[in-house]
C-alpha cells in the first residue's frame, strides 16, 4: 500500500499499517518529510475539549489523544504536563465560558472547570490582570511536533516500511485491484493508496480519481518565539475563546524552552509560500505583551509561518472509497499533530473492512533522539566533543546521528527539526558556518553556494 | 587549578562532575576576557581561568581577517587572526588557564558557575566572576522582516566563519543590509572570497559608517542606496531577490541569492537574562556600576557585553580597566557604595555605566552613551535641578558619545539624568 504525503498524518498511517503487517511505501514529494503544513504548528496535545460533539475529528483526536500517551516512553517522546486555561478578556469571551465548559463535558474532558479571576491570577501571576476568568483544561500538553511524526516513521521504518522522499505522485491508474502510481523516482504498484497530501489532497484525488470530493483553501498561520528567558513567566496553555473559523492566538510554552505565541489565520491561494509579514509579526508580538506584560522587551528567537489545509468545512474530509481502494485523510487543520495517530487507526479499520492483515509480532520500538529542554539532553552526557549550537546546546555527536540515522535530514529545515540546530537566539550567527561544514554534501540545497579557499 | 571529580547522587547513569576552584573566572576569551585575564596575572591574582565555548580561544577576531587591530594595544597593525592569536599567546604566556569546549549553562549567585565540557558536566566556584561574552548580530527574525525563509539570509558573523574558518561561501551575489563599521568589515571579506555583492541598502539618510570609510562600498563598485529598506526576501529553497524601497517610490524586486544582515548588535546576554544578575532594557546587557561590577557584586562585566558595540581596542582597554578594579576588589574589597541610577530621555539609548556611587570618587571614569537617531541638538547631564554639563552637537546613532565622570560633583545631592534637547 502507497502513503502519499510525509506529514504528521502520512508518518502515523505509515507506522499503523507497519505495525498491522501491511507493506508499506511513503511518498513524500518534498526533500524531507514534514514539508508542507505539519513543519509549522502549535506543538499542542489536545484533548477535543472543545471540538464538535460526535465529529470524526473529536474521535480522532482523543483516539490520538490515548495513543500518544501510551507509546510516548517507548518512542523516547517528551510530554510538558502544563493544562491549558481557555481565558476570557472582555464580556463577550466570559459570556461563552459556559458553553465552553458545557461542550467540554459533552466531549468526555470530564476534568476541565470553570475557574474564576482570582483562580487565573494564582495559576499564571504573570498573566495581565485583566483576565476575566477562564476554563481550565487539565488534560493539554505540550509536545514535540516534529520528533513525534519522525518517531512514527521511523518506527515504520524499522518494522518494514519504505520511504521515498522528492517523490512527487505525478499520474496513476486502478486496475480494478491495483493501483499504478507515476512518480518523479519511478513507477510504484499498491494495492491501496492512503491520500495523506495536506495541503495538496484535493488535488491528489482530482489527478488519481478524476475529481475532488473538496477543496483546500490554505490557512496562513504566522508564529513568534519568545527567548527561553521567557518561558517561565508561564506555567500552562493560554488560549483565547475561539470564533467559527478558529481557535485564535496561542500563548505556549515549547517543549524546547521557548515561549511561543501564533498562529494568525490569513486565507490565501498559494500552497507552496507561507511568507511572513512585518506588520502581522509586530502585532503577534504587541498581542503577546498585552496578556503577559513582563514580556516587553523580551528578545524574539525565531519567527515561521506555516500553512494548514482548511477546506470549505470545518470537519475533516475523511473518505473511504472501497471501489477504488482509496482513503482519503483529507481537511486535516491545527489539530492533526494530535489526531494523526488517530485518524491512522481509522484508515486501518476502513482498509480492515476488505483486506486482512496479520500484525507483526513484536515489533521493533526505535527511539528517537530528545529535544524537550526539561529532560535530559545529549550535552549532559560526556562524550559529545564539541557544542556547536551554542544557542541550543547541540552537540556534534547529535548532528552526526542525525545525518547518520536511517531517515536523515534531507534539507536545512530537516537538519533543524531533528537537532535543534541553528534554531535559537542567534539564528546560526555562532554556530551557521560549523553546521555547514558538517553537513557537507548531505543536505539538498547544501548550506554552502561552494568552497573557497584563500 | 584544583579538580575533584565527583558522581552525581542518585543518578543511575553516573555522569561524573568536576569541579573547579580559581580566584577570577572569565567566560569568553574575545580581546576583553583576554586582557583582563592577563592584567589580572599581572596584578599576582592567582589562579585565573578563562572559560571559552568554541574550539579556539580568540573571540570574534578570529575570523575578521582585515587590519586594523592591535595598533593600540601593541602599535603594530595586525589582521583580526593575528590580533587573537598574539592575545592567547600573551595570556598563556602570563599564566592565564584557558578552558576551550568549555560552556556556561548557568550563573548562580555568588560566583558559581555550571558548565558542560565534552567530558561530563561541571561545577566552578571563583572569587569573582568576569563576565565577556560579547555580542552579536541581530538576526532576520528578531528583525521581524517579511517573506520567505529560504537559505542564504545571514549575518556578517556567519559568512566570516563560513569564509575564514570552514573555507565555504553562503552565498555569489548577496543583498547587504546596513553601513555601519561590521559592513565595510563584509565587504572587504566579500571581494577576498571573489563573493560580488549586489548593491548595499541603508534605511536612514546617511551611511553609519564614518567618512571616509563610508566611500568604501562605492570605491569596490557596490551601488550603495541611502533612505532604502528591505521590504521582503522571496525564494523557495535559496533567496532568489529582495524587495527594497527607497523613500515614499514602490517596492523593487533586486535579484540576489543571499542577503546579508550586518550590524544591529546586540550583547550575548542569554545568561544574564537566565540568571538573578539584573539587566539593563537598553543596553541589553548587564547593569554595572562604574567599576564594571553587577548587581551581585561577586560578577563583573566587560567588553561588547555591556553595550552593542565597540571596537575590539575600546573592549580590550575596558577588559584591563575593570580588570584593575577586580584586583583591587580582591586585595582591599571594593566599597558596597550607595548608587544613584541614571534616568535616560529618548533619543538617549543607553548609558553604560548604569549607576554611579553617591559619593563620586571617580575621577578617570567615562559614561558612555549612544542616541537612537541622528540628532542636532544640546546633551546635558544633570543632577537634581542643575546642568552639570552640555555639549552641543550633531550626534549620530552607533557613534560613541563619552561624558567624563568628573563632571559629576563628589556628592550626588539629587537624581542624575541625561537628556538631549
Amino acid at each position: 500500500m502507497a502513503v502519499i504525503g510525509g506529514g504528521v498524518v502520512g508518518c502515523a498511517t505509515a507506522r499503523r499499517f507497519a505495525l498491522e503487517g501491511a507493506r508499506v511505501l511513503l511518498l513524500e514529494k518534498g526533500a524531507d518529510i514534514l514539508s508542507g503544513a505539519s513543519k509549522a504548528n502549535s506543538a499542542i496535545l489536545h484533548t477535543g475539549f472543545d471540538a464538535p460533539s460526535g465529529s470524526q475529528e473529536l474521535a480522532c483526536m482523543q483516539r490520538g489523544y490515548a495513543e500518544y500517551r501510551e507509546i510516548a516512553q517507548r518512542l523516547n517522546l517528551p510530554l510538558l504536563e502544563t493544562g491549558a486555561m481557555v481565558v476570557a478578556w472582555n464580556d463577550a469571551d466570559e459570556a461563552k465560558l459556559d458553553a465552553i465548559l458545557a461542550q467540554a463535558h459533552a466531549n468526555g474532558v470530564e476534568d476541565v472547570v470553570r475557574i474564576s479571576r482570582d483562580a487565573v491570577r494564582q495559576r499564571e501571576p504573570a498573566l495581565s490582570s485583566q483576565a476575566r476568568g477562564a476554563v481550565w483544561v487539565p488534560g493539554e500538553h505540550v509536545i514535540d511536533p516534529w520528533s513525534a511524526p519522525l518517531a512514527y516513521l521511523q518506527q515504520a521504518m524499522a518494522n518494514g516500511a519504505h520511504v521515498w522522499r522528492g517523490a512527487t505522485v505525478e499520474g496513476g491508474a486502478f486496475d480494478g485491484k491495483t493501483w499504478t502510481l507515476l512518480t518523479t523516482l519511478g513507477e510504484v504498484r499498491s494495492t491501496e493508496v492512503i491520500n495523506c497530501a495536506g495541503l495538496f489532497g484535493d488535488h491528489l484525488e482530482r489527478a488519481l480519481l478524476g475529481e475532488a470530493s473538496f477543496t483546500i483553501h490554505p490557512r496562513k498561520g504566522q508564529f513568534v518565539v519568545f527567548d527561553k528567558a521567557a518561558a517561565a513567566m508561564l506555567s500552562s496553555i493560554i488560549l483565547p475563546v475561539p470564533n467559527e473559523r478558529t481557535k485564535g492566538v496561542v500563548l505556549t510554552r515549547t517543549i524546547y524552552g521557548n515561549l511561543l505565541v501564533g498562529p494568525t489565520a490569513e486565507e490565501q491561494e498559494d500552497r507552496d509560500h507561507a511568507s511572513l509579514d512585518e506588520a502581522i509579526l509586530d502585532s503577534l508580538v504587541a498581542d503577546a505583551i498585552t496578556k503577559v506584560p513582563a514580556l516587553e522587551g523580551m528578545p524574539i528567537t525565531a519567527t515561521y509561518a506555516g500553512l494548514r489545509p482548511a477546506t470549505e468545512q470545518k470537519a475533516y474530509r475523511l473518505k473511504d472509497r472501497p471501489e477504488a481502494n482509496w482513503i482519503t485523510l483529507g481537511g486535516v487543520r491545527s489539530t492533526g499533530l494530535t489526531a494523526a495517530l488517530g485518524l491512522a487507526e481509522h484508515a486501518f479499520a476502513c482498509y480492515r473492512q476488505r483486506r486482512a492483515t496479520t500484525p507483526i509480532g513484536s515489533p521493533v520500538w526505535p527511539a528517537v533522539p530528545n529535544l524537550a529542554e526539561h529532560l535530559p539532553r545529549d550535552w549532559q552526557q560526556p562524550g559529545y566533543e564539541e557544542i556547536v549550537c551554542h544557542c541550543e546546546l547541540v552537540t556534534r555527536r547529535e548532528i552526526e546521528a542525525a545525518l547518520e540515522s536511517p531517515l536523515p535530514p534531507g534539507n536545512i529545515g530537516g537538519l533543524k527539526r531533528r537537532t535543534r540546530a541553528c534554531m535559537g537566539r542567534c539564528q546560526g550567527f555562532y554556530c551557521g558556518a560549523r553546521v555547514a561544514e558538517l553537513t557537507g554534501n548531505c543536505l539538498t540545497p547544501p548550506i554552502s553556494t561552494g568552497i573557497w579557499h584563500e | 587549578m584544583s579538580e575533584n571529580t565527583a558522581s552525581h547522587a542518585g543518578s543511575a547513569t553516573a555522569a561524573t562532575s568536576r569541579h573547579i576552584a580559581c580566584d577570577v573566572a572569565i567566560v569568553g576569551s574575545g580581546p576583553a576576557g583576554l586582557s583582563a585575564a592577563i592584567r589580572l596575572r599581572e596584578h599576582g591574582v592567582g589562579r585565573v581561568v578563562v572559560v571559552e565555548r568554541e574550539s579556539e580561544a580568540g573571540g570574534i577576531p578570529r575570523h575578521c581577517a582585515h587590519p586594523p587591530y592591535g595598533v593600540r594595544e601593541y602599535h603594530r597593525l595586525m589582521t583580526g587572526p593575528t590580533y587573537a592569536r598574539h592575545n592567547v599567546k600573551l595570556a598563556l604566556a602570563a599564566g592565564v588557564e584557558i578552558l576551550t569546549r568549555h560552556t556556561v549553562v548557568a550563573l548562580d549567585a555568588g560566583a558559581r558557575l555550571k558548565l558542560t565540557t565534552p567530558d561530563g558536566l561541571a561545577t566552578l566556584t571563583a572569587r569573582r566572576v568576569l563576565l565577556a561574552v560579547g555580542a552579536r548580530e541581530t538576526p532576520r527574525s528578531a528583525r521581524r522582516i517579511s517573506g520567505d525563509r529560504p537559505l542564504g539570509v545571514v549575518n556578517t558573523g556567519t559568512l566570516q566563519a563560513s569564509l575564514f574558518l570552514e573555507h565555504r561561501k553562503p552565498f555569489e551575489q548577496p543583498l547587504i543590509v546596513g553601513t555601519e563599521l561590521v559592513s565595510l568589515s563584509a565587504i572587504a571579506s566579500c571581494r577576498k572570497a571573489g563573493i560580488e555583492p549586489v548593491a548595499m541598502i541603508e534605511p536612514r539618510g546617511r551611511p553609519t559608517a564614518r567618512w571616509p570609510l563610508n566611500l568604501y562600498p562605492r570605491l569596490n563598485g557596490i551601488p550603495l542606496y541611502v533612505n532604502t529598506r528591505l521590504v521582503s526576501i522571496e525564494g523557495s529553497d535559496r533567496v532568489e531577490a529582495a524587495w527594497v524601497q527607497s523613500g515614499r517610490s514602490g517596492p523593487r524586486r533586486i535579484d540576489c541569492d543571499g542577503v546579508l544582515l550586518t550590524g544591529e548588535f546586540t550583547p550575548e546576554s542569554a545568561l544574564v537574562r537566565q540568571s538573578a544578575l539584573m539587566l539593563d532594557p537598553r543596553s541589553q546587557g548587564p547593569s554595572v556600576d562604574p567599576y564594571g561590577r553587577c548587581s551581585d557584586p561577586s560578577y563583573f562585566a566587560a567588553g561588547n557585553l555591556l553595550r552593542p558595540i565597540e571596537t575590539a581596542g575600546w573592549s580590550w582597554r575596558e577588559g584591563r580597566r575593570v580588570a584593575d578594579n577586580l584586583a583591587t576588589d580582591l586585595a582591599d574589597g571594593l566599597a558596597q557604595e550607595e548608587c544613584v541610577t541614571i534616568n535616560l530621555r529618548d533619543p538617549i539609548k543607553y548609558c553604560v555605566p548604569q549607576r554611579v556611587p553617591v559619593s563620586n570618587t571617580d575621577r578617570d571614569g567615562r559614561l558612555q552613551l549612544r542616541v537612537t537617531q541622528p540628532v542636532k541638538g544640546s546633551l546635558r547631564l544633570w543632577v537634581g535641578e542643575r546642568v552639570v554639563w552640555q555639549s552641543t552637537g550633531h550626534f549620530l546613532p552607533e557613534r560613541r558619545i563619552l561624558i567624563p565622570s568628573h563632571t559629576l560633583p563628589t556628592h550626588l545631592d539629587g537624581p542624575v539624568k541625561v537628556d538631549l534637547i
